[in-house]
């Protein structure tokens, strides 16, 4: 059976449309000293997803954790288009969101950020292709 | 503000804070009486760009804020060998703030300066260190705010009505107690981070509660304690029952409210712990750092104590990492000769993670911070050793990785 057209509910903590591969973890993820802005790669070495390029993926993570600084570094990687397409976390990030509409207000380019229920993010199979729409609707295509 | 009558920084400044407040689950916005700002650390043109436009339309803070880290040492990035491009981009990001009202503090320890806070202030604070020991160690009020939502609360004055600034939200949800661990082990200096390091990884986004200490860490030890647990985790508040404010006894750190049930720690799980803050595998060693958060002035005489008539390896980058404020008076009392003599590099203003200053093909550093031992593989391109502060010297002196942890084993 396969998952196309099968859709999950979020609430758009910043709202958007985006479309990327799945890459999932169920360890949070400081985007400081985890995302290398100029490569779009995890580099923390201690993730589950180093060495994976996550630029123009729909990255599902629990939370993002550890430094003030990913804001800032999120915002340089969507300024240097190497940025995930969208993220979809199950509790509420200040850190990844801030980034998000420091993208928007700064650079005019949303990055949207989904919540979700954790059972539900799990649920979506890493490596299929979604569609994020702006009232947070997940759908696969 | 948010409509520009106060001009186009406040009204930038608003927009983004009013945007980032639900996020907080914050209904209205509340009056802050200082600011801490992460946002001066070079990460990239974006967030320079964002700075000088702040400052080029003539944005002020209101209250007093301070300034972390910045991208190099401001009277020494040359003769470091920092590249002359990137210093001056880091400098202009600095200056710029600078501009708009904030101190030179440059540092990531500003609760060991004049601009700490006091018990119940509400701040708006940046760099997750001095997020959780202003919250856990002088019980001043902020939420984490990430860059550049920090120069917005110090631009308005203001900070979402939620999260940590409020009392109801300040009790423990995990508790965790210590058990079979010595006496001698807490007197360690390296206790403490790897305590910090293990919280962070078991509550990652709670209110931890430990309780089971059996002496008083200094304000050293709170500090890389509170340092590790927001290196790790994304703790912003932790409560030590019988040291920390809010916690004079258990049943004050969950506010009167129902104890979860406790979590034991273990000594074997501190050592597996401190453990994995080790990434290297061979004895082979490039860089011993201290100073994450900054050394303060004890720290530092502690070092210039234990490296007095020894010197370095050959070969062999030495960092203490401290702010400008406590290295001048280093220099003053002579300790900065003593670790300059010994063959350590003492900077200012930044540090070995924000700032490109070890040497290039370093495969091996060496730490007592669980900061740097953490960010060494992702950040600054090395395997890391964690150690205590004798070991780290032991090792400097002879080449080589020494580990003698006894008390540990």
């Amino acid at each position: 059976m396969g998952v196309k057209n099968r859709t999950w509910t979020g609430i758009p903590l910043v709202a958007g449309i985006a479309e990327g591969l799945i890459v999932a973890s169920d360890e949070p993820l400081s985007l400081w000293g985890g995302l290398d802005p100029e490569t779009g790669s995890v580099i923390d070495r201690r993730h589950s997803l180093v060495g994976i390029r996550v630029s123009g993926a729909v990255l599902s993570l629990p939370f993002g954790r550890g430094s003030c600084s990913a804001s800032g570094v999120l915002l340089e990687a969507i300024h240097q288009n190497t940025a995930p397409a969208a993220f979809i976390v199950s509790e509420i990030d200040p850190i990844i969101g801030l980034g998000a509409i420091l993208g928007d207000e700064l650079l005019d380019r949303v990055v949207p950020v989904i919540l979700m229920r954790d059972e539900d993010r799990r649920s979506i199979p890493a490596g299929i292709r979604v569609r994020i729409e702006r009232d947070g609707l997940v759908k696969a295509v | 503000m948010l409509a520009g009558e106060a001009g186009e920084a406040p009204r930038l400044a608003m927009s983004i804070l009013s945007r980032v407040a639900p996020l907080y689950r914050a209904a209205s916005l509340i009056e802050v009486s200082r600011a801490h700002v992460d946002g001066c650390i070079y990460e990239g043109e974006a967030g320079l760009a964002f700075a000088e436009r702040l400052a080029a339309a003539g944005g002020k803070v209101r209250v007093p804020t301070s300034l972390n880290v910045v991208s190099l040492d401001r009277a020494r990035w040359s003769q470091l060998g920092q590249d002359a491009t990137f210093a001056d981009r880091a400098r202009r990001l600095g200056e710029a703030y600078l501009a708009m009202g904030a101190k030179p503090s440059f540092t990531c320890a500003p609760y060991q300066t004049d601009e700490s806070p006091a018990f119940g202030e509400q701040i708006a604070w940046s760099e997750s260190n001095a997020v959780a020991f202003a919250n856990s160690v002088i019980g001043a009020r902020t939420n984490r705010y990430g860059d550049y939502l920090d120069i917005s609360c110090a631009i308005t004055g203001r900070a979402p009505a939620a999260g940590l600034h409020l009392s109801e939200n300040r009790r423990g949800t995990h508790w965790f107690q210590i058990h079979g661990v010595s006496e001698s082990l807490e007197e360690r200096a390296d206790f403490y981070p790897v305590l910090g390091y293990l919280l962070g990884s078991l509550c990652p986004s709670g209110i931890p509660v430990v309780d089971g200490l059996q002496r008083n860490p200094s304000d050293d030890d709170l500090k890389s304690l509170c340092a590790a647990a927001a290196t790790s985790g994304a703790i912003a508040l932790l409560h030590l029952v019988g040291v920390t404010p809010e916690a004079s006894t258990l049943t004050e750190a969950f506010g009167g409210h129902v104890k979860p049930a406790a979590r034991t720690i273990s000594l074997a799980e501190l050592q597996r712990t401190r453990r994995s803050l080790t990434t290297s595998s061979t004895y082979s060693l490039d860089v011993v750092a201290f100073g994450s958060p900054h050394s303060s002035l004890a720290e530092c005489r502690e070092l210039a104590a234990l490296t007095r008539g020894r010197s370095a390896a050959t070969g062999i980058q030495v960092f203490v990492t401290t702010s400008a404020a406590v290295r001048a008076i280093a220099d003053r009392v002579g300790i900065l000769a003593e670790l300059e003599r010994f063959g350590a590099t003492v900077t200012a203003d930044t540090c070995i993670a924000v700032a490109p200053l070890v040497k290039s093909g370093a495969r091996v550093l060496m730490t007592n911070s669980a900061k740097y031992a953490h960010y060494g593989p992702g950040l600054i391109g090395v395997e890391s050793v964690f150690g205590s502060t004798e070991e780290c010297i032991e090792s400097a002196v002879a080449g080589k990785v020494v580990v003698d942890s006894g008390a540990w084993e």
